[in-house]
């Protein structure tokens, strides 16, 4: 039967419920990281539309129908970044059936109430990154006769997402957490079975536990996986550079470390061209 | 008379209320250099800017080959693709080689084949003495050969003309000289510059037409003889015994 001190309650849960809290984990991951992508897609698509410059004079109907899809965007961002999710989770679940007729299941309902939520902060996340990189690189971009598109796509957006990498990290963690609140529509990640685990033995205390240390376990090897992506994405801290420069006296071949140079690199190259 | 290559009339610039250009004329014909002088604030990188579009001209005309670029329905990107241009902040792209900064515009703008592109980004980088580096990023470079690159990445284009704005005013004196060689040498093949710059001696050296700009207009303009040997103008006077001391 229920052993009476804390460890053995534990070790009699996991023995017993161990293959459904795994099963709810799985779902709560799924979630998150499906949500987390479609969001990111949702807002790179709202913030790269918040940004677009339009001529008012010279297109007065491109600029009328942009103003009015940005200000749309907008609203929706606001909305869905000011309203608590659990009550968004209530209202689009309930509202589709009343309204609509349309009875979502579980994941399409988790799905879309997730990542459209994701997709307002990420929006916000992705301007953010835009209105970051340097004009100068949009300037370099147009002078060599880049479209508006061809800019984002090919200077602007790749350095943005490495600018918004940790937001990225920061919105799958907390869609990991927040997944729970999903359980109020009937959702059966790992808060929803862990509840019920707890409710049948009366072991509030020890089912808790021991889903802290589950949450606990996936956020924290999230984190040090999206550290990796991110450092990945810097590439090598040195580089090996054929310095054989003809217009250049006294060059030869050096290792170039950019730690040990980092004085010399910040002078060199990252203050001048702030400045204009 | 020839076509003018680019011919500006009465351009004007206002920022706000605040009046940066006030009523330019001049024109660019063909294997001219000009260098645009004066000192900072009179109006130069935004005359610079205006010629490529990163600016909207308040009113005036600039004619590419006797067209008004700034009538509406012409397409800036075609027009920016035939006059490069070269800023004071390299503004190479962070997230790309050496290589690919050189070859995007090919590949993207130009509609070139891959091949084609590394091409002729090579031939260029290796003029300007930066093949060595294709694979380095941006950000691994000193000024001065980022510079460099950002004139391969322009002359790749196959532009009609360039436009340098203050190309070395970012660069410490050892660097200077890099960058204006390959200039010089520019110059001597025929392309069409246009230069701001503060080095007077390079200005002299390797121009054929000089603009003096103060206040926002062109208080002088001529051969490199007659605005440094002979200016008539005050302020040009002015302007130039700052650099005679």
């Amino acid at each position: 039967m229920l052993p009476q001190d804390f460890l053995g309650r534990v070790l009699f849960l996991l023995n017993e419920y161990g293959t459904s809290l795994i099963k709810g984990a799985g779902v709560t991951m799924i979630i998150a990281i499906v949500c987390t992508l479609l969001g990111c897609v949702i807002g790179f698509a709202v913030g790269i539309v918040q940004t677009i410059p339009l001529d008012r004079k010279n297109r007065p109907i491109h600029w009328f129908l942009l103003r009015l899809l940005q200000i749309l965007l907008s609203a929706y961002v606001e909305i869905f970044r000011g309203t608590p999710m659990m009550v968004q989770a209530m209202f689009i679940y309930y509202g589709a059936a009343a309204i609509f007729g349309l009875n979502m299941s579980m994941w399409t309902a988790a799905i879309f109430i997730v990542s459209i939520n994701t997709g307002a902060y990420m929006a916000e996340s992705v301007r953010g990154g835009i209105l970051s990189i340097d004009a100068g690189q949009t300037e370099g971009a147009k002078a060599i006769g880049m479209t508006h598109f061809q800019t984002m796509m090919y200077v602007i957006l790749p350095q943005a997402l490495r600018n918004i990498m940790p937001q990225i990290g920061n919105n799958l963690i907390i869609n990991i957490k927040d997944t729970c609140v999903l359980s109020v529509i009937g959702t059966v990640e790992l808060y929803y079975t862990t509840r019920g685990i707890a409710g049948t033995y009366y072991t509030y205390f020890e089912a808790f536990a021991i889903t802290m240390v589950i949450y606990f376990i996936l956020t924290f090897t999230c984190s040090r996986i999206l550290r990796v992506m991110e450092n990945k994405m810097d590439g090598p801290v040195n580089y090996e550079l054929v310095m054989q420069d003809p217009l250049v006296a006294g060059t030869g071949t050096y290792k170039f470390n950019e730690k040990k140079h980092s004085q010399f690199n910040d002078q060199n190259m990252d203050t001048r061209e702030g400045g204009r | 008379m020839s076509e003018h290559i680019i011919q500006i009339n009465h351009l004007s610039k206002a920022f706000g209320s605040h009046i940066v250009l006030k009523d330019i004329d001049f024109h660019v014909d063909k294997g001219d250099v000009t260098c645009i002088i004066g000192a900072s604030g009179s109006g130069k990188s935004t005359l610079l800017r205006c010629i490529n579009l990163l600016e909207t001209p308040t009113s005036g005309e600039i004619l590419f080959h006797e067209k008004n670029i700034l009538e509406r329905g012409n397409d800036p990107t075609k027009y920016r693709a035939k006059v490069g241009m070269v800023f004071q902040s390299f503004n190479l792209f962070h997230n790309m080689s050496v290589l690919e900064n050189c070859m995007i515009g090919m590949t993207k703008v130009l509609h070139k084949s891959k091949e084609e592109a590394e091409k002729t980004a090579m031939f260029y980088l290796e003029k300007v003495g930066m093949a060595p580096y294709i694979n380095a990023k941006p950000r691994q470079l000193s000024g001065g050969q980022k510079q460099r690159v950002a004139i391969a990445r322009a002359l790749a284009m196959e532009p009609e003309v360039l436009l340098f704005d203050e190309p070395t005013s970012a660069l410490d004196p050892q660097m200077v000289g890099e960058v204006l060689s390959i200039m010089r040498d520019l110059a001597k093949e025929g392309l069409i510059m246009m230069i701001v710059t503060h080095e007077m001696a390079f200005a002299k050296a390797v121009s054929n037409h000089v603009v003096f700009m103060a206040d926002g207009v062109i208080c002088e303009q001529g051969t490199p003889e007659q605005i440094f040997d002979h200016p008539q103008n005050t302020r040009t006077k002015e302007f130039l015994s700052k650099f005679e001391r």
